[in-house]
């Protein structure tokens, strides 16, 4: 069976010269959620973008068996939801229901139909009464519910998260974990949250230098590469 | 801030709220064209439009005061010029600008508190400005309120530094200091429009933004449209007859 | 200066608003095929930005401040058909949302800040920004910019009817050419510090120009504002042209024209007059900015 995602020595440089990719492979077979581990600038937002064609590096990125290319790509991002770090870039419409009927209508959906599947996914993720507001005066939860609801309208296969959980407090967290724990789809979730990965993810990949340099459970990266912060630790560090 | 509670107040529903945003856009312009081209009995006719325009925030159920107050905002500027005028001798314009100006304000903030701004955007675009400038107005409304937000964080950071010597140099180097903060500012705001171009790519975006309601025009909203429009006119040629 | 409404009167802001719409869709159109794809974000955020900017206060003396206005460095980075959406965005969101500038003003300010006052910011830019006057060119873009706004409003006050004493005229000129050199200030300290941060963010001008012919057309538009401006300030002389064509006609009904007395009304005629010398004044600065870099961008190509 073809893995939902298949990356092969997958490369990419910034015009202003930053090597920011530098020969990824990576599979992702159906079911499963993977967490992207890693420093900041160690290539993993760069990695994502590429998932639905945002960017095009070297290399072969496949989606269900597709290339990544201009022809395939209103397929591939219907297949492939990104919800974005900051959710205000993502929220550009008026009002949250204008908002999550964006992808619909862009899919060539007609009004009617479009708001029905947006009510349902605001319905989805707890958010149904907010349709008629205007995302600024969302709470840092809210507008990531509604961010995830725009996805999740347009019915995706695969669910890549960048950081979901900044500016989320720690209710607020759990409350986003258990919401993506009831999501059938199969996941990529970027994130430095190990706690909120442990609890969701089956499987982590470590970024460093533009490339994935090891893969395994999320108790062997962290141990590996000491990923994560306890007091401990930076004692016997310092 | 302002706008965000005019955007609260936007998202009403009196009956105000409900009509057509194109009828309540028509009105305006004959609310503004019967105030700037009226010459014989101004007086009266400013305050009896005042009053049209006072019972209008009683129906659309929005604080009269403050609303009152806000289209204040513009006496100062009027103040200036309605002084040079009076300077000049010639003090009926003095009074004129002053009350035109503030009237027309005042019309404005009757609009503006019962339509969301993209709906009026909207109704702008039917009568064929071009849909390219109307997204980037829409999108700097959207944008305003985020980049106001981070603009006030850096203007705080910035005082916190002090710098509250009042020597030249101290200035010299406040005024560079505000210009760094400005390029940062600006170049944020690149990266944030690269990202929410991303974002609707990512959604599979086609190079208009598209609508998911078409408001039908009703018939209320057709009698509204002429009563409404008549109205200010009517009273000006009341106002002219009585006052000669 | 943003001109509220109740300040001009029905000829002048009438024929502003009718010549303001197919210039700004005009320009609309040619500054979607700036960029390869659709750059409504882009431009929107950036409007927003020109909003939030203006909350960051510049210190200019003992306890007073000034603000970035931005027609120019909105010029400079995107190009000046994409500066004039945007600040026609920002103009009209001012005139709806916060009551700064009126409704049926807007032709006027439009045309005023976001076509003519971008266009003067650009033409600077364009001659010296690839010479050692690359510095300059933003600082006299930015100040020319506002300058030529602040001019043109104040002319269509005046012809509005709007009367100062000339003292007041005086200072008012003086305080509009201080705004106008800040702006050159704050524009030029931003776009250097931009420069290190982000080197793209400030775009090269299409073409390079030579150094007479942009002395020729700097001093075309200067010219052509003070022009307006005391054409505008002196409205008797335009009154006088009327009479005086009125009583070339009154002349001539001693020969019993038939159509005497409908010229002599269509002359006094106060709305067509003002509304001429409007339309006049704006087209006067608008075909030397133009016409001129127009010229000089052909004869770079040859």
């Amino acid at each position: 069976m073809t893995p939902l995602v298949e990356v092969r020595d997958l490369r990419y440089t910034y015009d202003d010269g930053t090597v920011a990719l530098d020969g990824v492979d990576f599979r992702l077979e159906r079911g499963e959620t993977v967490a992207l581990l890693g420093a900041n600038g160690s290539g993993k937002t760069t990695f994502v973008l590429h998932l639905n064609g945002l960017l095009a590096g070297q290399g072969t990125v496949k989606v269900c068996g597709l290339p990544v290319e201009k022809k395939y790509l209103p397929t591939i991002r219907r297949k492939v939801g990104l919800v974005f770090q900051d959710a205000d870039s993502q929220l550009f419409m008026p009002t949250v229901l204008e908002d999550v009927a964006f992808g619909l209508l862009n899919q060539g959906l007609d009004a009617q139909a479009a708001a029905d599947r947006a009510r349902a996914a605001l319905d989805t993720v707890g958010m149904s009464a907010a349709a008629g507001r205007a995302p600024y005066h969302l709470s840092a939860g809210e507008k990531r519910r509604v961010a995830i609801a725009g996805i999740l309208a347009m019915e995706p296969e695969i669910l890549v998260l960048d950081e979901p959980t900044t500016f989320l407090d720690p209710p607020g967290q759990r409350a986003l974990a258990e919401l993506l724990g009831n999501l059938p789809q199969s996941k990529i979730l970027v994130t430095h949250n190990i706690p909120f990965a442990t609890a969701l993810c089956n499987r982590a990949a470590f970024f460093a230098g533009g490339k994935i340099i090891a893969e395994g459970s999320i108790e062997e990266i962290v141990a590996g590469f000491a990923w994560d912060f306890s007091p401990e630790r930076s004692k016997s560090h310092s | 801030m302002h706008h965000v509670v005019l955007e609260q107040w936007s998202r009403g529903s009196s009956p105000v709220h409900r009509f057509d945003p194109r009828a309540k856009l028509v009105v305006l312009l004959a609310v503004l064209i019967s105030v700037a081209t009226a010459a014989r009995g101004l007086p009266l006719f400013a305050g009896a439009l005042f009053l049209l325009l006072i019972t209008g925030l009683r129906f659309a159920r929005v604080p009269v005061i403050r609303v009152l107050t806000r289209a204040a905002v513009i006496l100062p500027f009027t103040a200036v010029f309605a002084a040079v005028s009076w300077l000049a001798g010639d003090p009926a314009r003095a009074f004129s600008l002053t009350v035109k100006s503030y009237l027309s304000a005042l019309a404005v903030l009757l609009l503006i508190s019962t339509t969301p701004l993209p709906s009026l955007l909207r109704a702008i675009g039917i009568t064929g400005a071009p849909p390219f400038l109307l997204e980037v107005a829409q999108f700097l409304y959207r944008y305003l309120f985020v980049i106001s937000e981070e603009a006030q964080h850096m203007t705080k950071a910035a005082a916190a530094r002090g710098a509250s010597v009042r020597q030249w140099i101290a200035q010299v180097h406040r005024f560079r200091a505000a210009a760094g903060a400005l390029a940062i500012l600006f170049a944020r705001s690149y990266i944030r429009a690269e990202d929410v171009q991303r974002a609707m790519l990512a959604r599979g975006f086609q190079g208009s933004l598209p609508l998911l309601r078409v408001t039908k025009f009703r018939t209320s909203d057709t009698v509204f449209l002429i009563l409404a429009s008549l109205a200010p006119w009517a009273l000006r040629a009341a106002a002219e007859r009585a006052l000669p | 200066m943003h001109i509220p409404d109740g300040f001009l009167s029905a000829p002048v802001w009438a024929t502003l608003d009718v010549a303001a719409v197919p210039t700004v869709a005009y320009i609309a159109r040619r500054a979607q095929r700036t960029f390869e794809e659709d750059k409504a974000p882009l431009l929107g955020v950036l409007g927003a930005f020109v909003f939030a900017a203006q909350m960051i206060n510049f210190p200019v003396g003992p306890g007073t401040t000034g603000h970035l206005v931005g027609g120019a460095l909105l010029a400079f980075s995107l190009g000046p058909a994409a500066a004039t959406v945007v600040m026609t965005a920002i103009l009209a969101i001012q005139a709806l949302v916060f009551q700064d500038g009126g409704i049926l003003a807007l032709g006027a300010n439009v045309l005023n800040m976001a076509v003519l006052g971008v266009l003067a910011a650009y033409i600077p830019y364009s001659i010296w920004s690839r010479t050692r006057w690359r510095k300059f060119s933003l600082f006299a873009g930015a100040t020319l910019s506002v300058l030529v706004s602040a001019v043109l409003a104040l002319s269509e006050l005046f012809l509005s009817g709007v009367r100062m004493p000339s003292a007041v005229l005086g200072v008012s000129l003086a305080l509009f050419a201080v705004s106008a050199l800040l702006e050159g200030a704050i524009t030029l300290a931003v776009v250097q510090a931009l420069e290190r941060i982000q080197p793209k963010a400030i775009r090269q001008p299409l073409s390079n120009r030579s150094l007479v012919l942009a002395m020729v057309s700097l001093a075309a538009i200067l010219l052509a504002s003070v022009g307006v401006l005391f054409a505008a300030a002196a409205p008797d002389g335009i009154e006088r042209l009327g009479q005086q064509a009125g009583i070339s006609s009154h002349v001539r009904t001693l020969f019993r024209t038939p159509f005497a007395d409908y010229q002599a009304a269509f002359w006094q005629s106060a709305f067509l007059s003002k509304a001429a010398a409007g339309l006049a004044g704006v087209a006067l600065i608008y075909a030397a900015c133009l016409l001129l870099s127009r010229a000089v961008g052909r004869k770079r190509s040859i």
